[in-house]
């Protein structure tokens, strides 16, 4: 983690795009260290580095509100050194850690240590989240409080559901008070029933064992039905049907404060595409296509809240093996805002602005924050081109793992740089055409 | 232009001409079957991997059978004693089975996917022996020729599968296969074991939830085998199956009385099928097991001994040399 220092950046006729703000002007963008001290046009300042954003999109910081750094307990997959790295890649400033680490976050002395090692190796700021029961395992209560005040951002059983709706209601209500956002991983554990992707025709026709889109809005529903009677802060996980985007619509026009998340994969592929192929299993698995166009159209009219990543990163052998024997999940921080430009905003179906939305000030509502380019504000930055053609090679990532269905696709549009408290952790080299 | 096959994978992605191919290539080594001395050299010098990671009595014996008929030798592995038991990757365990340079590898695994899976990494022509709930494809092609054989020609005929059709890897190879041929399929059997999705496996394929309705008009009725043991569902009571869906002689009797009854065995008899049925002149189920030795002499001929070795005998002499 970059510390606080005095030293200057000017960023230059970047077209500055800030949803908080409502700005969409090109402008120029001077970072003091960790703060904005001035933005305006034609700026100057004799000692600052000049980084020349002209054609390209300068946004506050993007937050990740859904990975999995697989530190400790799986450094095979991944650490927070290389999950970090590879996040500032996809133009990430910050990511909150699942807990479902080896052990599972799920006391404050984890958490310390977790936000102890990203400060040492973290490319990124790290915010964990911290369990909701003790181990994950839908018993007691986590220690949610003392992991506040180590600094979890949220709480969640991810990976699972919070597993009875009594404990969730409990933890609800606690953490109400403790002004603590929950997620959940939604999903019925009897329909789930061993299934690795969901039930269609396509899991027919491959003898895999389907999921039903169901499993998740079943769950989704119990969990806002608990939200309006704890009247508590509700988040859904990596939403992958109508059915559990409904019931966040119901709850917002209840008014209640239950958000969502979409990832990349979810409304990028279906499960028409999924063949035997680990890279295609991941959980909540590939929705059908009906799914996913409701998906866009959640992320179009504002019922979804943030793009999240769900970055999970499983070492290869773990994946080179039958597909019903494979874990579920996928790595995405890299290509995260390429599939999002290519599949929702160059198709136009969301506007630029809405995209940075999704990715600054979405996730920052959902965990009760600010994110805005503002004087006086954090130097966290995106640059982004919406443009610039190139390939995605998983063997170059930083990521210890490669486990993507997204290998070798090429994208319109890329991160260009990754600015965390003034300090630039990550660069993109560009092919200089000038 | 025929496509020579590579492996044997699936019947979903065979062409109407390839399977021809294979059940004509079958028709001498059928004859074959009827011969005294049963030995070919045809393979001499060969060697087939019999990679069986699920247990199988009948496919393993034919597929083995087979082999030794055209005169290759066979390495086995079996799910009890494999080293999966101590933790081996499959992948690991078949670049071990292909070090000993086998010719060919046939495969049954209860991953569906598991012969592909293998066949994308190994330089070795594969053979599914049935995966997971995915594709039997040797077992479709033996009632193919049972079929063919017995009324002259695969095209038009009326099929009605009955049973566990959502775990059946025989069902869902038969039905790619018969649908190509223009065959039109009835499923029938528990709701919950025929969903809806079924029908779009395949062109000319519709699910029926009433066994009168089901056997009304068949021409071929293929009795699955209950599989106990591949049921993760809450369980259904066998008196129930009974009640609804055996295929009894009184129910037989709605179907053309020219119809065949196949069964992909092993069967439980008084459960899917009534022993009248069973033993009945309908019935076709040993028939099966002998068309499979000679579908499975078929496609080693074809995959294993590859262009390098002699055709196949035209004609078996009458008498052994």
């Amino acid at each position: 983690m970059p510390t606080t220092n005095d030293r200057l950046l000017l960023i230059k006729n970047g077209r500055v795009l800030d949803p908080a703000t409502k700005t969409d002007a090109t402008n120029d963008v001077l970072l003091e260290g960790a703060r904005i001290t001035r933005i305006g046009a034609n700026l100057s300042a004799p000692d600052a580095e000049v980084f020349d954003a002209t054609d390209m999109i300068v946004a506050p910081g993007f937050i990740d509100l859904h990975c999995h750094l697989r530190e400790p307990g799986q450094e095979m997959s991944e650490t927070i050194e290389t999950g970090t790295r590879s996040a500032a890649r996809g133009g990430f400033t910050a990511v909150c850690c699942m807990p479902n680490t080896q052990p599972v976050n799920d006391n404050a002395s984890l958490t310390r240590s977790i936000v102890d090692r990203a400060a040492a190796t973290g490319a990124v700021r790290v915010w964990p989240i911290g369990a909701a029961s003790v181990g994950s395992k839908g018993e007691a209560l986590a220690e949610i409080a003392a992991m506040k005040d180590a600094g979890i951002v949220a709480v969640s059983d991810d990976g699972k559901p919070v597993a009875t709706a009594r404990l969730m209601r409990q933890v609800m209500d606690y953490c109400n008070a403790l002004d603590l956002p929950v997620i959940d991983h939604c999903e019925d554990p009897s329909l789930f029933a061993g299934g690795v992707m969901r039930e269609g025709p396509r899991s027919i026709r491959l003898g895999l064992r389907g999921i039903p889109a169901e499993s998740e809005s079943i769950c989704a529903g119990r969990d806002v039905e608990l939200a309006i009677l704890t009247r508590s802060r509700l988040h859904i996980a990596h939403t992958s049907t109508a059915g559990a985007l409904e019931y966040v619509r119901h709850a917002k026009k209840l008014g209640m404060n239950v958000s969502c998340e979409v990832t990349p994969h979810h409304f990028t592929l279906c499960d028409e595409d999924v063949r035997y192929d680990t890279n295609y299993k991941m959980n909540p698995p590939l929705a059908s296509r009906a799914d996913r166009a409701a998906l866009i159209v959640g992320l179009a009219d504002g019922t979804v809240d943030a793009i999240a990543t769900d970055h999970a990163p499983h070492h290869p052998a773990s994946k080179d093996v039958e597909f019903d024997r494979a874990p579920f999940g996928i790595i995405g921080f890299e290509t995260a805002l390429a599939l999002t430009l290519g599949e929702l905003v160059h198709t136009g179906k969301i506007s630029l602005p809405r995209l940075v939305e999704l990715f600054t000030t979405g996730p920052a509502r959902v965990l009760g924050i600010e994110r805005k380019i503002a004087v006086g504000g954090a130097a966290d930055i995106t640059i982004f081109s919406p443009d610039l053609a190139w390939t995605y090679h998983a063997s170059e990532s930083p990521s210890k793992s490669r486990n993507t269905p997204f290998n070798g696709r090429t994208f319109r549009g890329a991160p260009v740089a990754t600015i965390v408290a003034g300090q630039i952790v990550y660069r993109r080299e560009l092919t200089a055409t000038a | 232009m025929l496509q020579r096959l590579e492996h044997l994978l699936g019947i979903e992605d065979l062409t109407r001409e390839q399977i021809s191919f294979i059940l004509d290539q079958a028709k001498p080594f059928q004859e074959f079957q009827r011969h005294p001395l049963k030995k070919l050299a045809t393979l001499r010098g060969k060697t087939v991997a019999l990679a069986f990671f699920e247990n199988s009595t009948r496919t393993r014996i034919s597929f083995a059978t087979a082999a030794a008929r055209l005169g290759a030798d066979t390495m086995n592995l079996q799910a009890e004693s494999s080293s999966l038991k101590k933790g081996e990757s499959l992948l690991d365990t078949v670049r071990t089975l292909e070090a000993m340079r086998p010719d060919g590898i046939v495969i049954r695994h209860s991953s569906s996917g598991a012969p592909e899976f293998v066949a994308d990494r190994l330089g070795v022509p594969i053979v599914n022996a049935g995966d997971g709930t995915h594709e039997h494809p040797t077992q479709a092609l033996l009632d193919a020729l049972t079929i063919r054989d017995r009324k002259g020609q695969l095209e038009g005929w009326n099929l009605t599968i009955l049973g566990d059709v959502l775990h059946s890897r025989v069902a869902r190879s038969n039905i790619h296969l018969l649908s190509k041929f223009g065959v039109r399929i009835t499923l029938c059997g528990p709701a919950m074991w025929v969903p809806r999705e079924l029908e779009t496996l395949a062109p000319n394929v519709r699910r029926v939830t009433r066994i009168d309705e089901a056997l009304d008009q068949a021409d071929v009725i293929i009795a699955l085998r209950v599989q106990t043991e591949r049921l993760h569902e809450p369980a259904l009571a066998a008196e129930e199956y009974i009640l609804r869906y055996q295929l009894t002689p009184q129910r037989l009797r709605l179907a053309r009385a020219s119809a065949l009854v196949l069964h992909p065995g092993p069967m439980i008899r008084g459960l899917e099928i009534d022993d009248a049925v069973a033993d009945g002149p309908q019935s076709c189920v040993l028939e099966q097991v002998t068309n499979g030795l000679a579908i499975r002499m078929a496609l080693l001929y074809h995959l294993v001994g590859g262009a390098a070795v002699e055709p196949p005998p035209a004609k078996v002499p009458d008498k052994a040399q």
